[in-house]
């Protein structure tokens, strides 16, 4: 493929620079963008920046059997080797994407706010930590993110927590099964409504409305859903040097302050960027991999280290699902995201249920052309296969919270190098009783809708095999006391004045929404603190 | 059902006119086992060859194939690796088909083409665009084909779904029921 265009080719580090932030996801591109308008802002991104032109060479990947997920963004070998020796296996090549945009280029790009007890899962639910933060301190952030994604929702979930203002553009109409679903659902008493997207419904800063393509995850041709190239492409056009495919091995440090993000690049170089400020924004296992690599004589258990919990801790969303077939066509695969879902059992969380929200999926069972392309015939026959594969699917998803658990971590294999020598991130992944349980209850009400709905239940994900949904959570978590959390409340490592953290690794708790809404929003937050250090 | 241009366009609205293999695989990586043969068949022939094979693996019902094939032809040929992988396993094919029918593809009946498709391994074949002779006989002569079929409105249609996956057929469909 082509290499994209870089209008910082050669890499070097920049001088006088204000801050410096490490990832181009959604965490550091909005950090680098918000302070790009009065500062020298320099971004670092292990991986590439992706040629917009190969988009629809992506999709291709995306649809092709011959490629895995990970292939569509060039993700895999050496440079993310990774182990996953916990009790629960971690596929973490499928759950992220290094370049300029970050994971975003393969999300699916749900995006909803956390509800209010989820800051407070301790004194509201009686277990986990309360967030040092409330609903209240977030809010007027979590509008702001919505801006900035360019969010399509509407003000029809009543579980939700509260809002100030409409979502920038109208959500997606019902899809024609949750038409179905509402009929089941009504009879059941139990509540659906529109999932805020970030993706366009309408054209929205310059992008353009959704055109169907329907493979969201893990590519959209069109641009039209959210991703951070947005932020990032902005932020250059501000001024900020974004440095493409510039790892940062380590951060130098002394004891009070980062001193270097020190990054290697592809001719076989190392250079050192030096700023005021630093921002790691590295997502929830790369973020406390970084600062466990950057060990010193200070910190000899890893950077921003002394309460020893960096990497500790990590949690992801555990996935409930079950489906089947009806006697009737329901519409599947037209688009690649959801338009519906349920809050309505979400704060009945307690100690021995955790909260959950319910999906109602338009993309259930088989898409025709991937059918078509790994089936052992063709002519009349592919064809009456694929009549009698496609077309009366239904199926439901849940996402569940799990708790934080200390032996549940990110921490270093020093058996297995990447490819500059650094040992790999091995997720020891464990999932709580609490969680397995309420995997159980999503699955009842799961089974309780399709069957009001007359399907034939032929799959179902439980307990036993629940996999996750590929938001990394909990590692360097926040909170007041520098003993039980990495940062502050504004998102600062207790340990050093000027580095702060921007991601959800510091949710001390998970919820059970899809996370990104939540870690735009705390970023745009951190570039505030950030901001004011600097002024 | 008619193959129109409007599904030419949109097969190659939808595929790309590169084709994925220009991006490199990381799976099924092998060496030295796509074996270049040194004559590469001329477009023309090419698309004569995807169009003999293109009636035995679309449906009987599906009509317009010729100038389907050629439009969409028209960018997945236009240059890069993916175009000159098409162009070695249709080479392939004929060379089979010559050592084994005494003939060329396209002179082949409808019966001898699908029986040798089935001989080099195709039907059952994993497409492998790096891989042995079968598997990229799979990749870059029946998959081609097949993908651009059912990523076209027409060839979801047939199936049921008039907005497939790969088409920009617009966010309404969805909301709809069966026409
Ligand atoms: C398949 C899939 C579907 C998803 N769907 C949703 C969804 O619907 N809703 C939702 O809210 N979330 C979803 N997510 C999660 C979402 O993508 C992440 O929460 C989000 O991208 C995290 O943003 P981030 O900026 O913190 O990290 P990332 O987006 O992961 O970006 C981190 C960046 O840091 C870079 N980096 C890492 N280490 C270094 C280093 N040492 N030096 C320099 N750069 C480095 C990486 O290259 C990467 O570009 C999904 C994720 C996946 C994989
Ligand atoms: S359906 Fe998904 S992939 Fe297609 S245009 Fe809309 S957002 Fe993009």
């Amino acid at each position: 493929m082509t290499a994209a265009f870089s209008p910082h080719a050669d890499r070097m580090p920049i001088e006088g620079a204000d801050v410096c932030v490490i990832g181009a996801g959604p965490a550091g591109a909005l950090v680098a963008d918000r302070l790009a308008d009065d500062h020298e802002v320099v971004m670092l991104d292990a991986g590439p920046r992706f040629d917009p032109a190969d988009r629809l060479a992506r999709q291709e990947r995306a649809i092709r059997p011959a490629y895995d997920r990970p292939d569509v963004w060039d993700v895999g070998g050496e440079r993310d080797a990774h182990s996953a020796s916990g009790e629960w296996f971690y596929p973490l090549n499928h759950a992220r994407v290094k370049g300029i945009g970050g994971s975003t280029l393969h999300w699916q790009g749900m995006v909803m706010r956390l509800h209010e007890d989820d800051f407070n899962s301790g004194s509201a639910r009686g277990v986990g930590p309360d967030w040092p933060i409330d609903y209240a301190d977030l809010r007027p952030y979590y509008a702001a993110a919505e801006r900035e994604f360019g969010v399509a929702g509407a003000s029809d979930n009543p579980y939700a927590p509260p809002r100030e203002e409409p979502y920038p553009m109208p959500a997606f109409e019902p899809s024609y099964s949750d038409s179905l679903f509402a009929d089941a659902c009504e009879e059941l008493g139990i509540d659906m409504h529109s999932v805020p997207n970030a993706r366009n419904s309408e054209t929205y800063d310059d992008r353009s409305a959704c055109v169907g393509y329907g493979t969201c995850q893990p590519v959209c041709p069109s641009g039209a859903k959210y991703d951070a190239t947005v932020h990032a492409e902005r932020a250059e056009a501000k001024g900020a040097t974004v440095i493409d495919r510039a790892p940062v091995q380590r951060l130098a440090h002394d004891a009070d302050r980062v001193r270097a993000a020190v990054y290697a690049t592809p001719d076989g170089e190392e250079y050192r960027q030096t700023a005021e400020a630093f921002v790691v924004a590295c997502g929830g296992v790369e973020t406390p991999r970084l600062l466990l690599l950057s060990e010193s004589e200070q910190y000899p258990d890893g950077l921003a280290n002394s309460s020893g919990l960096v990497g500790r801790f990590f949690m992801d969303h555990l996935f409930a699902g079950m489906g089947g077939r009806l006697s009737e066509p329901t519409r599947q695969n037209h688009v690649g995201f959801l338009t519906s879902e349920c809050h309505q059992f979400y704060d009945e969380a307690d100690g021995e249920i955790a909260p959950f929200k319910l999906e109602f999926f338009n993309y259930d069972g088989p898409s025709p052309v991937e059918v078509a392309l790994s089936g052992d015939d063709w002519g009349d026959a592919l064809l009456e296969e694929l009549r009698g594969a496609y077309g009366d699917h239904i199926g439901m998803g849940a996402l569940v919270e799990q708790l934080p658990q200390a032996e549940s971590r990110v921490a270093l294999d020093h058996d297995r190098a990447d490819d500059h020598g650094n040992p790999v991130p091995d997720v020891r992944w464990t999932v709580d009783d609490r969680a397995l349980r309420t995997i159980e209850r999503a699955n009842e009400v799961q089974r309780e809708i399709l069957e009001a709905l007359g399907a034939e239940i032929t799959w179902h994900v439980g307990p036993e095999d629940t996999g996750p949904a590929y938001h990394h959570m909990g590692t360097t978590r926040m909170g007041e006391d520098p003993t039980e959390s990495v940062v502050n409340a504004e998102l600062r490592t207790h340990d050093l004045e000027n580095c702060w953290i921007a991601s959800s690794s510091v949710f001390p708790t998970a919820g059970a929404v899809n996370p990104t809404l939540t870690i735009a929003a705390l970023a745009l937050r951190a570039a505030d603190a950030v901001g004011a250090s600097l002024a | 059902m008619e193959l129109t241009r409007r599904d030419a366009a949109a097969a190659l609205a939808a595929i790309g006119a590169t084709g994925g293999i220009a991006l490199g695989v990381r799976r099924n990586e092998r060496e030295g086992s796509s074996s270049e043969p040194n004559t590469s068949a001329s477009d023309g022939g090419v698309r004569a060859t995807l169009i003999a094979v293109a009636e035995v693996v679309y449906p009987t019902e599906v009509s317009g194939i010729e100038a389907f094939v050629d439009g969409f032809l028209e960018g997945r040929l236009a240059g890069g690796d993916h175009a000159s992988g098409i162009r070695t396993a249709v080479t392939e094919l004929d060379e089979h088909a010559l050592s084994w029918y005494d003939r060329r593809v396209t002179e082949l009946s409808r019966e001898e083409r699908d029986r040798l498709l089935r001989e080099v391994g195709a039907d059952s074949a994993e497409e492998d665009p790096n891989g042995t002779t079968a598997e990229r006989i799979r990749y870059y002569v029946v998959n081609e084909l097949l993908l651009a079929l059912y990523t076209a409105p027409t060839g979801g249609e047939l199936v049921g779904i008039e907005n497939p996956q790969g088409h920009a057929g617009g966010a309404e469909s969805y909301t709809q029921g069966s026409r």
